[in-house]
């Protein structure tokens, strides 16, 4: 086991602080990611307007977990909780829709 | 590290010295792992409220299939540029609450202050355009069991004029997709009112230097919370308001 950490140490940062920086970076990237969605939403593409859509609201949802609420710095258990959740999230919603549309034929 | 290393170090660091900083627990060894457990337990926290909003999206996209037509007519009377004005500002804010969390992990008490300051402007902001909007539905009768009428989706929509007006039984279900509108948008507005409340408690506390001597496990947490907020709009605003555009 490691050796216990003394708290006592003012200069002892454990935490990773994010830069200022990397925050402006992604609020930046966030902002233009907007633009793209609304400006994609005036653009005909059939189907794949909501798959665009949502392929753009999936990747800022992923820069807001990682970098703002800090999941690229966190520790593992940080990690494997945010993950796990997700996973749960994609089979309970995979398993409804799967349902749904295995059902009531030619009304879909 | 087992319980006992961790008792037997909280009463030699805690008890017997006594040079612990206020805010650390006596049942955590160390501030990192206070500030780990609490972190955990926002996350378990947040888990729960994605089960949440999890199932009104699973609503929204059977119903969505179930009555397209009316899910597609009923999304042509928002408003996108408002869509996108309160993803701007809900963005921004997430961005000032990053800079808040910042402030309070490099001991800076003003700037702390006015991080979460801008950050309570900007939700405000965001809950008067959404009210805005909720007022404009009133007006037009778009509010399932209080003032609702089909008639207006029974009529030609004036900036979509190429699409064919519904027939009455598909504009009465337009009653669905307004309903999980409402529900949607208002419970992710509650959350909003909830988190300017908890901002406002945590801005008069860092005001007097709560938060900026090493304690910024609370200023943190609420910032994970404030991001979950957002997400659940960055979510929302292309369902309801982008994806049926070119339906």
């Amino acid at each position: 086991m490691a050796e216990p950490k003394h708290h006592d140490e003012p200069t002892h940062h454990e935490e990773h602080i994010v830069s200022p920086t990397v925050y402006l970076l992604i609020g930046a990237a966030l902002l233009v990611l907007t633009a793209t969605t609304t400006a994609v939403s005036y653009v005909e593409l059939g189907n794949f307007n909501a798959v665009v859509a949502l392929a753009i609201a999936c990747i800022k949802m992923t820069l807001v977990v990682l970098f703002f609420m800090h999941v690229k710095y966190s520790s593992k258990l940080t990690k494997l909780t945010v993950a796990a959740g997700f996973l749960t999230f994609c089979v309970l919603i995979t398993m409804t829709m799967t349902d749904y549309i295995s059902r009531a034929w030619g009304r879909w | 590290m087992d319980s006992h290393t961790i008792a037997a170090q909280t009463a030699e660091a805690g008890h017997i010295e006594h040079e612990h900083p206020p805010f650390l627990r006596h049942h955590f060894a160390t501030v990192e792992q206070q500030r780990e457990t609490a972190t955990f337990g926002m996350w378990l926290f947040l888990l729960t409220e994605i089960m949440f909003f999890g199932g009104l999206f699973c609503a929204y996209l059977i119903y969505r299939n179930w009555y397209y037509p009316a899910f597609v007519d009923g999304s042509h009377s928002l408003h996108i540029w408002a869509g996108t004005l309160n993803t701007t500002i809900l963005i921004v804010s997430s961005f000032t609450m990053a800079m808040g969390v910042h402030a309070s992990e490099t001991r800076m008490r003003k700037a702390l202050v006015g991080w979460c300051i801008a950050t309570i402007i900007l939700g405000c902001g965001f809950l008067c355009v959404k009210a805005y909007e909720w007022h404009d539905e009133w007006v037009e009768h778009h509010v399932p069991g209080l003032n609702f009428s089909p008639e207006g989706f029974m009529r030609v929509n004036p900036a979509y004029p190429a699409d064919a007006p519904l027939q009455r039984d598909m504009a009465e279900k337009t009653q669905v997709y307004f309903s999980l509108y409402f529900a949607m948008t208002g419970m992710h507005a509650l959350h909003m009112i909830i988190g300017v409340s908890l901002l406002a408690l945590l801005t008069i506390r860092a005001w007097g230097g709560a938060y900026t001597s090493g304690h910024v496990a609370p200023v943190e947490n609420f910032g994970l919370y404030w991001h979950f907020v957002d997400i659940v709009w960055i979510f929302l605003f292309p369902l309801l308001y982008l994806i049926s555009r070119h339906q």
